[in-house]
């Protein structure tokens, strides 16, 4: 272990471009501290997807309601363990709960996290279940039986009352969540944007940068996924859903693209100490994941294919398999957007010297903690975890809604 | 899920929530941030003659010895650049290496047009941003004004490496936690000067208590223009500069 | 039997009932179960200094060397090494300070050691006494003509160089080599026993230099001077607020 690291930090040494601190070869957020933000980002945004049926009465995205708030949770649940193994000493991690340090941004990663989770993930998800599970407990005998009674806390009450005590507490829970959610992720760009020390992070406006972005690969996923998973269940995609969906993915990226594009020609009309060593980072380290796969291909590509449903609406508007597969590969190409986004932020951000003078490298390794596997492993859990809460808690008829949202909120459909 | 895995992650996720109590009460660690030099007692400070240093690496050697740094080239608790500028504004800086300097300059390089080392070491600031970000106290300034990591309860989270503008910090390959310079704290609570200090040839590095009245720190203050670095950054940083060049980063 | 938890919803009653229960258990936890060293930061940062403390020393210092070689310690603290620590050369000697017959400090008797400080380098502050290594006596061991207890150069210097030593080395390795430092400055007697209130003269025209560097000079030492034309050359400013005597900067 302590060998491979010398052997890596040895391999870089010959790679380093002009001067940086000696004690700056090591690039110490690798991968995992890339899919951290990246996680969180989707559990924001899938929340705020979700909350769009909810608060701002968008019927049209209905069927997408309650696979959102699973999607929230199942990243949620996985956010994490991506911090927790990147650390030094992972079985330490109770110290940042038994001795927070208040002034530290990463402390708070604990309430957040605990407020977001119990406050609002939990809450919500079990009020919008909580019909279906007293229903599937009846359905089941068994330990499956022993799981829905659990789960739904041994609640029967299936009066009128008590369904309408779980749509306005929806309601006050969703309205409480929104700024939770933008608490979470506009917290994760505080944890970078705070740091005085590095100019590439630095910024008021990270914070909003994430959230935004976060919203995008929120959107993006839960649409992804829809399209994945509703005609594996056996249903037919609703149209006009992901059409409405996809016009606030469309709002959302604009808005994000716009805020990076503040942020870029601010640092550049500034022109302060640091930005040659950044100009020379962007176009040498990052060319490929900034330039190319963060600007060109996860955001101008999705936004012209987008803006050609819209403006050639007769003919996209006839055929909806040609629609969909714009849909499918927008939705697919933003999902990479938004992880290069991550990785040059994180990645970007100690690739240059604090001394502005040099750049050094990173290097993936295959293997181990800070490896691909593993990250690629963090990636993919998320998704059996959520295949697991959908065979538990399945949203199946709310999401082959072919109407749109003609029934109203899940929740009636459910109770009725 | 079943009913001990909601149980479970509802215990873990109080245990967050019991930290939100214990916060709460412990809240204002505010000690822990900025301070200022006591009116009694010691307050540390240390001061770099940019024009005596002479680049021997006496001290990153001694620095190495003393402290159980690990020999690599990738770990420092101190370190001397060399600066060297040419005409038409080209600088190149390079950290030395004491144990295979390059063999002796051709006698004279008309293009330099100035050339100094200058020692770096963990600055020690009064306002350490490193302190600021530890997420769990174990980064902490003691009453002297020496910033410490406690490898006891340092989680190796690296938050302290990327907010500290001088590169100071490192992840000790060996405790998995975060390490730097103690101005010798070991030594200096016995009455002795930090290993660099002790064996630097040139007195390009003074060490001492910056509220007494006569020591060569205090003469180092009174003597000298004194520059820190980054002082934009507001660091307040407790290593003083002598005949700094404004290149240095 | 009582109203008040009627008017509560059933579902609500039970989430606070899993709530109490969780904060009960964590109160339970965090004040009970958690030893306090874990969860008070203050006893954590006690703890540390005190750790922090107790590490071993490897440097003894410059005071406790000269308990046992007071005879080098003599000899040093009047020659050119005085402010430098036995241990910048010998190392690290707590141990030997301990068990001074078993640990021995080492004795950098290698060639290569002194010129880590000597050998020539322009990084390094003018004056500083530095050689070349490759050309400076080779192969010889540098302790066979420098005592490094008490390092002089070998002959004593005479003259100018006894007392203004930087200077001698800046203008050793300049153009100005070959010249004698009276050729530019009148050296009164006196100046050699009251150094500080008779001084030596300076140069203090323009033409003064002019009569090596002046298109028309004759001086014989001058023979490949470089010549410019006073009266255009370098304006109001006399000679050397452009070229420092003792190495002058030239183009080229």
């Amino acid at each position: 272990m302590n060998h491979d690291l010398m052997r890596q930090l040895a391999e870089i040494l010959p790679r380093i471009q002009g001067f940086i601190y000696p004690n700056e070869i090591e690039i110490h957020w690798g991968m995992l501290i890339v899919v951290y933000p990246y996680i969180t980002g989707v559990v924001a945004g899938a929340f705020i997807l979700a909350s769009l049926v909810k608060v701002f009465n968008v019927k049209e995205v209905q069927p997408l309601y309650r696979l959102s708030l699973l999607t929230a949770l199942a990243y949620l649940l996985v956010a994490p363990m991506a911090l927790v193994s990147h650390l030094g000493h992972p079985e330490r991690f109770y110290e940042i709960l038994l001795t927070p340090n208040t002034s530290s941004a990463m402390a708070m990663f604990g309430f957040v996290y605990a407020w977001y989770l119990m406050a609002v993930l939990l809450l919500e998800i079990w009020f919008v279940h909580r019909m279906d599970m007293i229903a599937l407990a009846e359905q089941h005998r068994g330990a499956m039986r022993f799981v829905y009674r659990a789960l739904s806390l041994y609640s029967r009450d299936t009066s009128e009352r008590a369904v309408a005590f779980d749509h306005s507490a929806l309601k006050v829970i969703t309205i409480v969540g929104i700024p939770s959610a933008f608490l979470l992720h506009g917290y994760v760009g505080f944890i970078f944007g705070s740091v005085k020390a590095n100019p590439w992070w630095s910024s008021v406006l990270i914070p909003i940068v994430f959230l935004f972005s976060a919203i995008v690969s929120g959107i993006a996923l839960v649409i992804l996924l829809y399209m994945i998973i509703n005609p594996l269940a056996g249903g037919k995609i609703n149209m006009k859903c992901v059409d409405k969906a996809v016009d606030f993915l469309f709002y959302a990226v604009i808005v994000d693209f716009s805020l990076e594009m503040v942020d870029f020609i601010h640092r550049v009309y500034q022109s302060e100490e640091e930005i040659k060593i950044l100009s020379e980072m962007v176009m040498n380290k990052l060319f490929l994941s900034l330039v190319v796969i963060q600007v060109l291909l996860g955001m101008l590509l999705p936004l012209t294919l987008i803006s050609i449903t819209k403006i050639f609406r007769k003919r996209f508007g006839a055929s909806e398999d040609l629609r969909k597969m714009v849909y499918f590969l927008s939705v697919l190409l933003i999902q990479f957007g938004i992880f290069a986004t991550r990785w040059n932020v994180v990645i970007g951000g100690q690739m240059f010297s604090k001394s502005f003078r040099g750049l050094t490298t990173y290097k993936m390794e295959f293997g181990g903690l800070e490896g691909l596997l593993y990250a690629l492993g963090l990636l993919i859990l998320p998704l059996v975890i959520l295949t697991v809460l959908l065979k538990i808690l399945p949203p199946w008829k709310e999401m082959k809604e072919l109407r749109g949202g003609a029934a109203g909120g899940g929740l009636e459909t459910a109770g009725s | 899920m079943n009913g001990r895995r909601t149980f479970l992650k509802g215990l873990f996720a109080f245990l967050f929530s019991g930290g939100l109590i214990e916060g709460m009460l412990n809240i204002l660690p505010a000690g822990a941030l900025a301070r200022e030099a006591p009116d009694k007692g010691k307050w540390y400070g240390y001061g770099v003659s940019v024009d005596k240093c002479i680049g021997c690496g006496r001290c990153m050697d001694a620095c190495k010895t003393e402290n159980d740094v690990p020999r690599e080239p990738f770990f420092f608790r101190t370190w001397v650049e060399r600066y060297i500028l040419r005409k038409h504004g080209a600088t190149t800086v390079k950290t030395i290496d004491p144990a295979a300097e390059a063999p002796p300059e051709a006698d004279f390089d008309k293009s330099i047009l100035r050339s100094f080392f200058v020692p770096k070491l963990c600055n020690q600031c009064a306002n350490p941003p490193c302190v600021q970000v530890c997420p769990v106290g174990a980064t902490f300034q003691t009453d002297d004004g020496v910033v410490l990591v406690n490898v006891k309860t340092c989680i190796g989270c690296r938050y302290c490496i990327q907010a500290c503008p001088y590169g100071a910090r490192y992840l000790h390959p060996v405790t998995r936690t975060a390490d730097k310079c103690t101005f010798c704290y070991h030594r200096i609570s016995k009455g002795l000067l930090p290993a660099c200090v002790e064996v630097c040839p040139t007195q390009a590095r003074v060490f001492g208590d910056l509220n007494a009245q006569a020591s060569p720190m205090s003469r180092f203050q009174r003597m000298n223009k004194i520059h820190v670095l980054k002082p934009a950054l507001n660091t307040e940083p407790k290593v003083y500069y002598a005949g700094l060049d404004g290149e240095v980063r | 039997m009582v109203k008040f938890p009627e008017k509560i919803p059933d579902s609500l009653a039970r989430l606070l009932v899993v709530f109490l229960a969780l904060v009960a258990a964590g109160a339970f936890v965090v004040l009970v179960v958690i030893p306090r060293p874990m969860k008070d930061v203050r006893l954590q940062w006690a703890d540390d200094i005190k750790r922090e403390q107790a590490k071993p020393v490897r440097y003894a210092g410059f005071h406790v060397c000269v308990e046992c070689h007071g005879e080098i310690y003599e000899m040093k603290k009047k020659g050119y090494h005085r402010d430098l620590s036995c241990e910048t050369c010998h190392g690290p000697a707590k141990a030997h300070t301990e068990d001074p017959d078993k640990v021995k400090p080492v004795i950098p008797a290698q060639r290569a050691f002194c010129p880590l400080c000597h050998a020539y380098n322009p990084s390094r502050p003018r004056g500083f006494p530095q050689i070349n290594p490759v050309v400076h006596n080779p192969l010889k061991a540098c302790a066979s003509c420098h005592n490094p207890h008490d390092p002089k150069p070998p002959t004593t210097p005479k003259d100018c160089s006894a007392c203004h030593g930087e200077i001698a080395r800046t203008k050793a390795v300049s153009h100005h080599v070959m010249l004698a430092c009276t050729t530019c400055h009148e050296v009164p007697r006196q100046h050699k026993i009251s150094p500080r209130s008779v001084k030596p003269s300076k140069p203090q025209t323009r033409e003064f230099c002019g009569k090596c560097h002046a298109k028309d000079a004759r001086d014989k030492m001058a023979k490949d001077a470089p010549r410019v034309d006073l009266s255009e050359h370098g304006e109001k400013y006399v000679c050397w607020q452009c070229h420092y005597p003792h190495s002058p900067e030239v183009e080229n």
